[in-house]
C-alpha cells in the first residue's frame, strides 16, 4: 500500500494528519502489517492528556502487545470508537477507517517525515 | 504426566555427549569458595520415623472442638466427598502442563470453576484463580487503574490483611491508597465518598458483609462511586453470597473473594484460594490464566487458555500483573465443595451461620455482652466486652473453646457457623458468665 503524500509520519510508524490546528493520528500500513491481524484495540478517552513519544494505546495481536507512541503533545478530543467492535479496521484501511485518535491544543511535536522520507527509512528498516 | 529422574543410563548419555566425566565437570566454572561440601541437615529417617516425628509436630497444635472465631477463615462441615474428591491423584498431582490444552481434564476443572464463581458472583468472566482472598482484592485494584487513575480507597470496613495486601501491591505501583473511614454503623462512609474531591480515584474496595460482620448496602456504594467514575471491587464471603444480591446485580465491577469457606480446612492459614470475576468490559484486565470452551477442527468440545495476549509473558514490562499460575487443587475443591451441596445446600448453610450467629449475639446480650453496632449482620458481629477479653479467652481455651478475636477499642468479634450447634452456643455463652 502506497503511504498517503498528504501525511506525515514518525518513525514509531505512525501517521498525522493536519486538519486546521488538530490532528488525526493512526498507525501507518507498515504497522499493520507488522503487528498482524489486530484483535483489541485499549484506546485512550477523550480529554487524555499526550505527550510526543510517549504511549497513549496499547494494540493486541494475536501473539503480542504493542505500545503506540504520540507523534505530538496535546489532548485528545476524539476517538474512532468503531475500533473498540472492530480492531481489525486498523488492518484493513490503516489511513481512513483504522484512524485512532484526534488531538488538539497541540505544543510539541515528534519529528516527523514526508511519505518519501518514511518509505526510504522502512526500506533500511526491512534490509536489517 | 509422569515426573521421572533421569536414569544413571541416561545421565551418562548426556554426559557423553557433552564430552563430561561426572555431573560435577558441569559445575566446574563455579567459583570454588561458592561450593559447598555438606549440607547441614539431618540423615535420612525411615518412614515410621518421618511418621513419628511429623504425629509429635502436629501434636504441637492446639485443636479446639468450639470455634467462635472467624475474622477471613471459617469452619464449616466439609462433605466426605469434597476430600474424597479433591484427594484424587490425577487432580492432587497434576501440574498443568506447558502446552497447557494436552490435558484437557484439568482445564475443563477450571473451565468448571470460573462457571460457578459467575453464578455465584452474578458476574461475565471469572479467571482460574489466585492465591488467596487478599492477593485476589490487590490484583482488582491494579486491574481498575489507568493512566490517569491510581488512586484506590479501600473502606476501613474491609479485613485489615487485606488492607496490608492491597498497600503493599500498592506501593510497588508507586500508587497512593486511602482508607475510608466507617461510619459510627460501622458501615462505608457514603457522604464521604460523595464528597471526596480527588479526581484521580481508580477504585473503592470494599466487602460484603464486612470485616465485622455487618451488611453493606453495595448498590447505593455503586450508584455513588460510579457517578465519581470510581470502579467498585466487593470483596463477598462465597457462603454468604449465595443469599444475598449478588456482586453482579449490585451494579460492581469486579468481585473478589477468599475462597477457604467452600470446602478448603482451616489448615492453619492455607492452601486457601483466592477467586476473581468482573464485567464483560474488563475482561482484558483481569490478570491471570482464563480457560475458555471451543471447538476442535473435528467439532468436538474443546478447552483451551484463552486472551493470553493479557498475559505477563507477552505484555511483558507492561503487564498490570505478574500472576501467572493459579491455585488449581483449591479451585477443584471448591468447584466440588459448590457442586456437592448446590444452591439449595448452600443457601441452607448461609441460613444456619446467619440464625446461629445472631441466637449467639442475643445470648451474650443477656449477660452484658452488648452489640457495638446497630447495622444488620451475617454471621460475624462484635460486642463490647465486658470483662479482661485476655482472661476470657484463657477461660474459654481450657475448656477446649476458641474464643471471639479481640479486637480495637475492648471489642471482641464473634463468629457462629453451621458447625455450632445450639448446645455448644448455650455452654459458650454459661463459662462468658462464670468469666464476668
Amino acid at each position: 500500500m502506497k503511504n498517503p503524500e498528504n501525511l506525515k509520519y514518525s518513525k514509531d510508524h505512525e501517521w498525522v494528519r493536519e486538519e486546521g490546528k488538530k490532528v488525526v493520528v493512526g498507525i501507518t500500513d507498515y504497522a499493520q502489517e507488522s503487528l498482524g491481524g489486530l484483535v483489541y484495540v485499549n484506546v485512550p478517552e477523550v480529554g487524555d492528556e499526550v505527550v510526543a513519544t510517549e504511549s497513549f494505546c496499547d494494540v493486541e495481536s494475536v501473539k503480542a502487545v504493542s505500545d503506540i507512541y504520540s507523534p505530538v503533545s496535546g489532548k485528545i478530543v476524539a476517538v474512532n470508537e468503531l475500533l473498540l467492535d472492530s480492531p481489525e479496521s486498523i488492518n484493513e484501511d490503516p489511513y481512513g477507517n483504522g484512524w485512532i485518535v484526534e488531538i488538539d491544543e497541540i505544543t510539541d511535536t515528534d519529528e516527523l517525515m514526508t511519505a518519501q522520507e518514511y518509505e526510504d527509512y522502512c526500506n533500511t528498516l526491512s534490509k536489517e | 504426566m509422569a515426573y521421572l529422574l533421569n536414569t544413571d543410563e541416561q545421565v551418562k548419555e548426556m554426559l557423553d555427549t557433552l564430552g563430561l566425566k561426572t555431573l560435577e565437570e558441569l559445575y566446574d566454572y563455579l567459583p570454588k569458595e561458592l561450593i559447598i561440601d555438606e549440607l547441614n541437615i539431618p540423615e535420612a529417617l525411615g518412614e515410621i520415623d518421618v511418621l513419628r516425628s511429623f504425629q509429635n509436630l502436629s501434636a504441637k497444635n492446639k485443636v479446639f472442638s468450639s470455634i467462635f472465631r472467624g475474622a477471613g477463615s471459617y469452619r464449616h462441615y466439609i462433605p466426605a466427598v469434597v476430600p474424597e474428591m479433591a484427594n484424587k491423584e490425577r487432580f492432587k498431582t497434576a501440574y498443568t502442563p506447558y502446552q497447557a490444552e494436552v490435558s484437557q481434564g484439568t482445564l475443563q476443572s477450571i473451565f468448571e470453576f470460573q462457571t460457578m464463581i459467575c453464578e455465584l458472583t452474578g458476574m461475565d468472566v471469572a479467571n482460574a484463580s489466585v492465591y488467596d482472598g487478599a492477593s485476589a482484592a490487590a490484583e482488582a485494584v491494579s486491574m481498575c487503574r489507568d493512566r490517569k487513575k491510581k488512586r484506590a480507597y479501600i473502606s476501613g470496613g474491609v479485613n485489615p490483611r487485606v488492607i496490608n495486601t492491597v498497600k503493599t501491591y500498592s506501593w510497588s505501583f508507586n500508587a497512593p491508597v486511602e482508607i475510608l473511614e466507617q461510619t459510627k454503623d460501622g458501615l462505608v462512609d457514603i457522604d464521604a465518598l460523595e464528597k471526596t474531591e480527588h479526581t484521580d480515584i481508580a477504585a473503592l474496595l470494599i466487602e460484603q458483609p464486612n470485616y465485622y460482620g455487618l451488611f453493606e448496602d453495595v448498590s447505593k456504594i455503586v450508584e455513588v462511586a460510579h457517578k465519581k467514575g470510581i470502579k467498585v471491587i466487593v470483596k463477598v464471603n462465597p457462603i454468604a453470597a449465595a443469599v444475598v444480591e449478588s456482586v453482579g446485580e449490585c451494579g460492581a465491577d469486579i468481585a473478589v473473594g477468599e475462597g477457604q469457606p467452600l470446602g478448603i480446612p482451616l489448615g492453619f492459614g492455607g492452601p486457601y484460594l483466592g477467586f476473581m470475576a468482573c464485567k464483560k468490559n474488563l475482561l482484558r484486565a483481569i490478570p491471570g490464566r482464563i480457560v475458555g470452551e471451543t471447538k476442535d477442527e473435528e467439532g468436538n468440545r474443546a478447552y483451551v487458555l484463552t486472551l493470553q495476549a493479557r498475559e505477563q509473558h507477552i505484555r511483558r514490562e507492561t503487564a498490570g500483573s505478574n500472576l501467572c499460575s493459579n491455585q488449581a487443587l483449591c479451585a477443584i475443591t471448591a468447584s466440588v465443595y459448590m457442586s456437592s451441596m448446590g444452591p439449595k445446600g448452600m443457601e441452607d448453610v448461609a441460613m444456619q451461620c446467619y440464625n446461629k450467629a445472631h441466637y449467639l449475639a442475643n445470648e451474650l446480650g443477656k449477660i452484658g455482652f452488648k452489640l457495638r453496632y446497630n447495622s444488620e449482620f451475617f454471621h460475624e458481629f462484635v460486642t463490647e466486652s465486658p470483662c479482661d477479653i485476655e482472661k476470657l479467652n484463657r477461660y474459654l481455651e481450657n475448656n477446649n473453646i476458641l474464643g471471639g478475636l479481640p479486637i480495637e477499642n475492648n471489642g471482641i468479634l464473634w463468629c457462629a457457623t453451621e458447625m455450632n450447634t445450639k448446645h455448644d452456643i448455650d455452654n459458650l455463652v454459661s463459662l462468658c458468665k462464670e468469666v464476668l
